[in-house]
């Protein structure tokens, strides 16, 4: 029974850091529809900012400054804020595809940047010694996997509430507006560069946040967690939930990764250890056509907006009460 | 510096400037960038390996020609793989891409063909397993042809390969009725269509020239390199570099382009290391989208 709940508080915790990207991905995509296809990139950035800032000293290592926990994370959403901006400023006055290339180019970049700069990232093997904010209470797992999930249920509710807000706030309005009819919301004087570039470094730094969560509850990185897979399942959640949808962000989030650990589960109970490989990428390959199925069937997202009809000319009004859930 | 750079970023420029006229061209007819693209060259690749084994089956050993380290099974596999690779680019616009590009943002055939992107590249691992396969295993004696200079035969006869599919692909997409059409609907697709374009050939035109040259470039991969389920996604950053650097639209600017960073990426593995090749197209991407986002040969989007 205990080791269930250990077990459930893992699996959330895991799920909860999952949503915390989906969220930064909602912001980009879902308000100010921005495609990022090299978020794993972001994700490593935070991750790695993070842990050099506060493992401790190791002579093989640059970094390595003993920082406190707080100032990793906060090193992390700056570093990542940052990175996204200056991918937007490059590309954000091209066309779309642009950035989808460039973002791709970002996460291809940093992952060499992970596996060949040994000095600072440790290359294949990582960095490890990551300091965990409950690192005392690792005797006890169950006390340790708690208090885990509940700050990062502290930290998501937190990027919850404020996205929620920002989504209110009059500067989400411009986004929106940006996102269903750019001339009408340029025509009104707002710069659609200015705000697209703003929207697409927060979601950065929420991303970066996210991976510095996890490399301190994990208290290990290694290149090979941010590989592509990882953005594609993260795309997986925003579409199941619904794309728009702070709250959706969430629930596909543990939706998806609830099917994910299953289908996994599944495949070691089903296959034998030497075929396990194999299968494992038979469940991407589902999860893959899944996408496209989705993509086809309900573009907004099981549990998204339904698609908007055309009331008057192309699209219809955006109401405030549309925000939100 | 060793001059050997030279063949060698030749030899990886045509891979990338083939497999970049495909980019381009679903890029300006079919207005989205297809992140499925590497993996068409993936599949092209496995099918060819799985009809040479299929040929040496049933006539047994067959002796290579003379120099070169493939025989006549080689070249009839690729001609099937190409073709195996086109019906498949085909079927998955009849699947997906051609519902998706309906969409009123484009943007969603992009995720779609990166969710396929992914489905079919772990299919492959699935079927082959993600161990590395070859063509060969015969060991080319390289020649020296001066300057610090050797080349295989397998890397001439796949430049003249390439030389002859680029001037052909030129000629068909500059001197033929297809051609035009193709052109007319990259420039104004609604002007087209009034113009009486048969649209879905013009499509399917699209389809079958991107996929087929994917496939003989994953070939020549396969032949210099390795075959791996991954070998397509390693190229689609070079890939869509190439495109962009080339001016969208262009096949004389795709091939350039690619050659360009394919004697880039060689400069680079001599002066800095092998180690940081991807990081080349990366460079030359952000320059290019900073200085001039058109590209080489690019127009201006009206």
């Amino acid at each position: 029974m205990i080791d269930l709940v250990g077990y459930g508080a893992f699996f959330l915790t895991t799920a909860l850091i999952f949503s915390l990207i989906t969220l930064g991905l909602n912001l980009q995509w879902g308000l100010t529809g921005l495609f990022n296809v090299g978020l794993a990139g972001f994700v490593a950035i935070g991750a790695y900012t993070s842990a050099l800032l506060t493992t401790p000293d190791d002579p093989a290592r640059l970094g390595g400054l003993g920082l406190p926990i707080v100032i990793g994370w906060l090193g992390a959403m700056f570093v990542g804020g940052v990175a996204a901006a200056l991918t937007g400023i490059a590309t954000l006055r091209l066309r779309s595809d642009y950035l989808a290339i460039t973002t791709f180019g970002v996460a291809v970049v940093v992952q060499l940047v992970a596996l060949n700069a040994q000095k600072l990232t440790g290359g294949p093997f990582g960095i490890g010694f990551i300091p965990r904010p409950f690192g005392g209470l690792a005797e006890t797992p169950l006390l340790f996997n708690l208090s885990n999930l509940a700050i990062v249920s502290a930290v998501t509710l937190a990027a919850f509430l404020a996205l929620e807000r920002l989504t209110r706030s009059p500067w989400g309005r411009v986004l929106k507006a940006l996102r269903e009819d750019e001339r009408a919301a340029i025509s009104l004087g707002k710069s659609a560069r200015f705000y697209r570039v703003q929207a697409f470094a927060v979601g950065g730094a929420i991303m970066a946040l996210a991976g510095a969560l996890q490399a301190h509850f994990i208290g290990f990185i290694a290149p090979d967690n941010y590989l592509s897979i990882l953005t594609f399942q993260v795309w997986v959640m925003l579409i199941v939930g619904g794309s728009g949808s702070n709250a959706g962000a969430i629930a596909g989030s543990v939706l998806v990764w609830a099917i994910w650990a299953g289908s996994g589960a599944l495949t070691s109970v089903l296959f034998a250890p030497e075929q396990q490989a194999r299968a494992a990428s038979l469940q991407i390959v589902a999860i893959g056509v899944m996408l496209c199925v989705i993509l086809l069937a309900r573009p907004n997202g099981i549990f998204g907006e339904r698609p908007r009809r055309a009331l008057f000319g192309k699209r219809t009004k955006v109401t405030a009460s549309e925000s939100g859930s | 510096m060793n001059l050997q750079f030279v063949v060698d970023g030749l030899l990886t420029g045509s891979m990338i400037g083939l497999g970049a006229i495909g980019v381009t061209l679903t890029y300006s007819i079919l207005r989205f960038s297809n992140f499925a693209h590497g993996d068409f060259m993936a599949w092209g690749t496995y099918a060819t390996l799985a009809v040479v084994g299929a040929i040496a089956a049933m006539f047994g050993k067959v002796a290579p020609i003379a120099p070169l380290s493939f025989g006549w099974p080689l070249i009839v596999a690729l001609i099937v793989g190409a073709a195996f690779t086109a019906l498949l680019a085909l079927l998955l616009d009849k699947v997906l891409f051609s519902r998706l590009r309906k969409q009123e943002q484009a943007i969603i055939a992009v995720m779609g063909s990166f969710g396929a992107s992914m489905a079919l590249r772990s299919l492959l691992e699935f079927i082959f397993t993600s161990r590395p396969t070859y063509f060969s295993r015969a060991i080319q004696i390289a020649m020296p042809v001066g300057f610090g200079i050797r080349i295989t035969p397998d890397q001439i006869a796949l430049l003249i390969l390439t030389a002859a599919l680029v001037l052909g692909v030129h000629l068909l997409t500059t001197r033929t009725q297809t051609g035009r059409s193709m052109q007319a609907m990259s420039q104004n697709p609604a002007l087209a269509r009034i113009a009486g374009i048969d649209v879905a050939s013009v499509v399917r035109v699209t389809w079958v020239i991107g996929a087929a040259l994917a496939c003989v470039a994953g070939v020549m991969i396969g032949v210099l390199v390795q075959i791996r389920p991954l070998m397509g996604f390693d190229m689609l950053l070079p890939m869509f570099a190439a495109a962009i650097l080339g001016g969208i639209g262009s096949i004389p600017g795709a091939v350039l382009g690619g050659l360009i960073i394919g004697l880039a990426e060689a400069g680079a593995v001599q002066l800095i290391g092998a180690e940081w090749r991807a990081a080349v197209s990366f460079i030359i991407l952000m320059a290019v989208l900073i200085v001039r986002p058109i590209g080489l040969f690019g127009v201006r989007e009206r």
